[in-house]
Parts: C-alpha cells; structure tokens; sequence
C-alpha cells in the first residue's frame, strides 16, 4: 500500500488517531439524489470529499459512482432531462454547485475532469493543454507557454512531449494521451480533479505512470476518482466510498474500509464475494 | 471422413453463390460505369472540333463554329459565387442551431422532418417560388443575383443535412472534455465542432454545388435569357470605389441553358457546340467532386478520435 505517509482522519472517529491532522472539507454532498428522466440514478447521498486527499468512488458496474463524479461538474447539465436534488457544497467559499443560481460553466472552471477514454482535441499538444486557458481569455504567448510548460512537468509529460509540442496530440501513446489530458486539466489550476475511471483504457505500465502521478498530485489539488479496480483505490486513495444501486454504502479511511469495513456488504464486494 | 466429404461439397454449393453474385454485381456496375462513359466519351469527341480557346472566349453567334460559351461560364461562375456566398452561412448556422442551441422537442422534430424533405421538392418548384419572391416581390429581376439566391435556397438542406451528420460524428467526450474545462456552448462551437466536421461541411457544399451548376429548370422559371452576347460588368474597376456590385443586377445565362438552346437548332453544327459545351460543364462538376475528395482528404488527416 503506498499511502502510509499520514494517517488521515475521519472526523467520526478522531480517538484512533489523535496525532493525525484534521481534515478539512473541500466538498460536500447532501441529501444529493439524482434523475436521469424518471430513473433515480443517486439515493440520498450524504458524503465528503477532503482537500488535498484521494476520495475513490468504488461499486459495481450501474452503482452509480460516475453519475456521482460527473455532479460535481455539473456534466449532466449537458442532456436534457436530468435532474439534481440537494446539494454540494464547495468550500471554502460554502458555494452550492448545484445551485439554480450557479452557472455551470463557473463550476467547470474550478473543477476539472479527465474521462475515462482519453480524450484529446484533434490538436497540438500545445494547443490540447492551452485550450483551458484560452478559454478564460489568456491570449499571451509568453504566458501560454509557461503555463502549458508547468502543466505538462505536473502531468510528467513534459520530457517526452517538450521536442514535439506541435505534434499532433493523437500521435501520442494511450497513456501519454491520458497524460496529456491531465495536463489539460491541470494548467488552468483547478480546486478540485475528477478522474472517471482515468486507466481502464490503459495498460497495466501506464496505469502505475498514473497511479503515481495521481498519489503527487494531491499535495496540490483535491482529488475525487472512479475506479473499478479496488486494487487502484487501496493504492492511490486516502478515502475511499463504496457504492451499490445509487446508494453510498460505506465510507471512510481506505486503509479501515480494506481491513476492517464495518458492513458485510462492503466486504463482500472487496473480498470478491459480491453477488 | 465421410463427413468431412460431405462438408466439403457443401462449401463447394454455397460457393457458387458467391461467384454468382460476384458476376451480377458487376453486371450491375457496369451498366451504371459504362452508361457514363460512353456519354461522356461521345460528348468529347462531337465536341472535340469545337473545344479551343475561341470556343471559351467568344459570345454566342448565329453562325455555330463562332459561338463560344464565354457569356455561359461567367454566369455560370458567377452564379456559383452567389449561391455559395448565400448557402454556406445560412445552412451551417442553421444547422449548428439545430444541432447544438435547439431544445429537442416536437417543433424542431417537424422542422428536421422539413429539411429532409425540402432536399426531395423538384427544382422547377424552388424556381417557381424564386420567381414570385425574389423577382417580381423583391424587384431583383431577371438578375444573377434572383439565380444565385433560387439556387441557394435549393442547395440549403443539403448543406444542413451535410452539417449536421459531420457534427454528429464528433464523439461525445471530445465535446464533453470542451465543456469540462469551462468553455461555452458558442466557445465550443467555434473551437471545435466546426473545425472537426468541416471536412464534411465542405463536402456536402461541393456536392450541393455540383449539383446546383447543372441545374436548369429553376433558371428558365426565373427568365435567365438564352442569348447574351455581353459580360456582367466588373466587380472591381480601376477607379473608386474599385469594387462594384452592379453584376449582380445583370441579365446573365448559364452552361446547361446555353447547351439547351443549341441543342433545340436545327443545324447539325450546333449540336457539336452543345456537345463541347456539355463536354465542359460536366468536366466542371468533376472538378469540383475532385475538389471535394481532395479537401477532405487532406483536412481528416489531420482529425482522429
């Protein structure tokens, strides 16, 4: 297991770790359910999401842990015929990201996302990484190339993509494309990371480059990842959440949900006797 | 083995359906291939005597080997011009409504259902409506401009249409990997979805082109005049203002008119010309079909998911 760094906290059971630091909220979901059309996709969920931690999203196929993820940019505003009710509140500012009154696009500027495929513009990959940028009106060149320099050194991709910036970006390998997006999402400096399932697409080489590079980035950003591999959130995150049938089921410390999880369901499904 | 035999013979039966048709569709190839050619070849060589450079550079004339199409190509290229002018913006912002602004509800279903059968009503129709429209409501007159806006308005579904499927084609998480990092529906747009599909724009505009060049019947309808023995005046002068938009009020005629009128002589010499003329307009709709398959080639390259 690699995160043995700090033992993080839960604020319910602070006697076990007294020397531990006190996590702060970055984000918190309440009474957050969601539709799409009729179908209720999300039950009631209650959960927080620490700055500066690895959240994983773990469940079944159907659980309803992307549709989680992809609330917290509001993604569903996309198609018609969703619907959000309750809230998640982003601190420090105690915004609702759900809010009626919040404009999507300013959530996408604080919360980034990188998908599950990799996903990069039929561009360069100076342009793919500067793209975020221009879009919030950053028209120096200067500037650009600095900012796309520290987002491609952050994503790690800067040694191997430094002589060819102008390539195109799908002449990059699987991983280093979802490198790539990740440097996207990361040059515009966001609050928060969401990773939908950000290696299924990978093989297993590249899956470790970015497990790695995940477990660096949370001294920079929060981060809340998806993942079907347990394996992936018992080695990257600091918390993890178990979901089943669009319910949150258990969470808490990854290292306590793995060994000791305090319902059977839980177990079940990490020890593989699920179904 | 008794089996293995029997399988074996059975292979051999059903492939004799294979070769069966294998044969047929190439009949049925052919027919279509060889039709076109030898039109085409015929054309070539009844207009062979006529295809020089007076031919290109003369006015019709009542003696057939002086008659040349240069009144017919400038208006046709003229035409063109206005029609691709009108059409393009038109029929991608539509589309780009339709596909990306529009609520989805009843009312866009009906006007999707429209454009798809707008591409099906006979041109003589589109002329019909041009001529109460454009040239006797809007006062335009028989002018390149009432041609070039019927002819617009003919291509318009199939530049939507065109549209619409190249932005269907984008995937979903190119454009939700636009809007994940912040960027609005137009940033979008603009950014992505219309360089990604305009390979397939392009596309359906040359091909809307191709087929509005060779477009008759709504020309005649608006009164397009089948002799014309001078040149629209010239778009850009020597003197201020240097650019003029007086050509699109001029009179005009255009290659399928110029061909028709000289197949209804009745000197044998005439119908070389209409033959040489023929000969040109259809080369000029390859060239554009050629131009089409060139762009998209050369734009997709560089376009992947």
């Amino acid at each position: 297991m690699v995160n043995t760094m700090s033992s993080p906290t839960v604020l319910a059971r602070p006697a076990t770790h007294t020397d531990a630091e006190t996590p702060v909220r970055k984000a918190e979901a309440k009474d957050l359910s969601f539709y799409y059309g009729a179908f209720q996709a999300l039950k009631n969920i209650d959960m927080a999401v620490h700055e500066k931690k690895v959240t994983a999203l773990i469940g079944p196929s159907g659980c309803g842990k992307s549709t989680f993820l992809r609330c917290f940019n509001r993604m569903h505003d996309l198609y018609p015929g969703n619907r959000y009710e309750g809230e998640i509140r982003f601190y420090p500012d105690d915004t609702n990201l759900l809010g009626r009154d919040v404009d999507p696009i300013e959530v996408r500027m604080r919360i980034s996302m990188v998908f599950q495929k990799p996903n990069p513009f039929p561009k360069s990959i100076f342009e793919n990484v500067a793209y975020g940028l221009r879009v919030r009106g950053l028209r120096s060149r200067r500037a650009l190339e600095e900012k796309v320099e520290q987002a491609l050194r952050g994503a790690g991709l800067w040694d191997e993509a430094k002589d060819r910036l102008q390539d195109l970006a799908f002449n990059l390998s699987g991983g280093q494309q979802q490198r790539l997006c990740i440097a996207r999402a990361l040059a515009t400096d966001p609050e928060m990371l969401l990773f939908d399932e950000p290696t299924s697409a990978l093989d297993p080489i590249a899956t470790g480059i970015i497990e790695e590079l995940i477990h660096n980035l949370k001294n920079k950003v929060t981060i809340l990842i998806v993942t079907h591999n347990m394996q992936q959130a018992a080695r990257v995150s600091d918390y993890t959440a178990y979901m089943y049938l669009g319910e949150l089921v258990e969470f808490g410390v990854t290292d306590e949900i793995f060994i000791k999880p305090t319902k059977k369901e839980t177990e079940d499904y990490i020890t593989g006797r699920f179904g | 083995m008794e089996n293995l035999a029997a399988i074996r013979s059975m292979i051999e039966r059903h492939k004799r359906w294979d070769a069966a048709f294998a044969v047929f569709g190439l009949l049925c190839l052919m027919i279509g291939v060889l039709t076109f050619v030898t039109l085409f070849t015929e054309m070539a060589v009844n207009g062979a005597s006529r295809l020089d450079w007076d031919f290109f550079t003369h006015y019709p004339s009542r003696r057939a080997s002086q008659a040349g199409i240069l009144s017919a190509w400038v208006g046709s290229t003229l035409v063109m011009l206005v029609t691709a002018v009108v059409a393009v913006p038109l029929g991608v912002a539509s589309a780009v409504y339709l596909e990306e602004y529009a609520p989805k509800n009843w009312m866009t279903d009906i006007i999707e259902i429209n454009i798809t059968n707008l591409a099906g009503v006979p041109s003589i129709v589109y002329g019909l409506l041009a001529l109460g429209l454009f040239v006797y409501q809007f006062g335009l007159g028989q002018s390149i401009l009432s041609a070039g806006l019927t002819l617009a308005l003919l291509i318009l579904p199939v530049v939507i249409v065109a549209t619409r499927e190249a932005m269907r084609a984008i995937p979903r998480h190119i454009r939700e990997g636009a809007y994940a990092l912040g960027a609005t529906q137009w940033q979008t747009v603009k950014d992505h979805l219309l360089p990604y599909s305009s390979p397939g724009i392009l596309t359906g505009v040359i091909i809307g082109m191709a087929r509005a060049i060779g477009e008759t019947a709504p020309i005649i309808t608006i009164g397009a005049l089948t002799f014309i023995a001078f040149l629209p005046p010239s778009p850009v002068s020597l003197d201020p203002p240097y650019l003029s938009f007086e050509w699109l009020m001029s009179p005009f005629t255009v290659m399928p008119i110029q061909m028709f009128n000289w197949t209804s002589r009745p000197e044998a010499a005439f119908q070389s010309n209409a033959a040489a003329a023929g000969f040109v307009l259809v080369f000029m709709t390859l060239a554009m079909n050629g131009l089409a398959i060139w762009l998209r080639y050369r734009l997709r390259k560089n376009i992947k998911w």
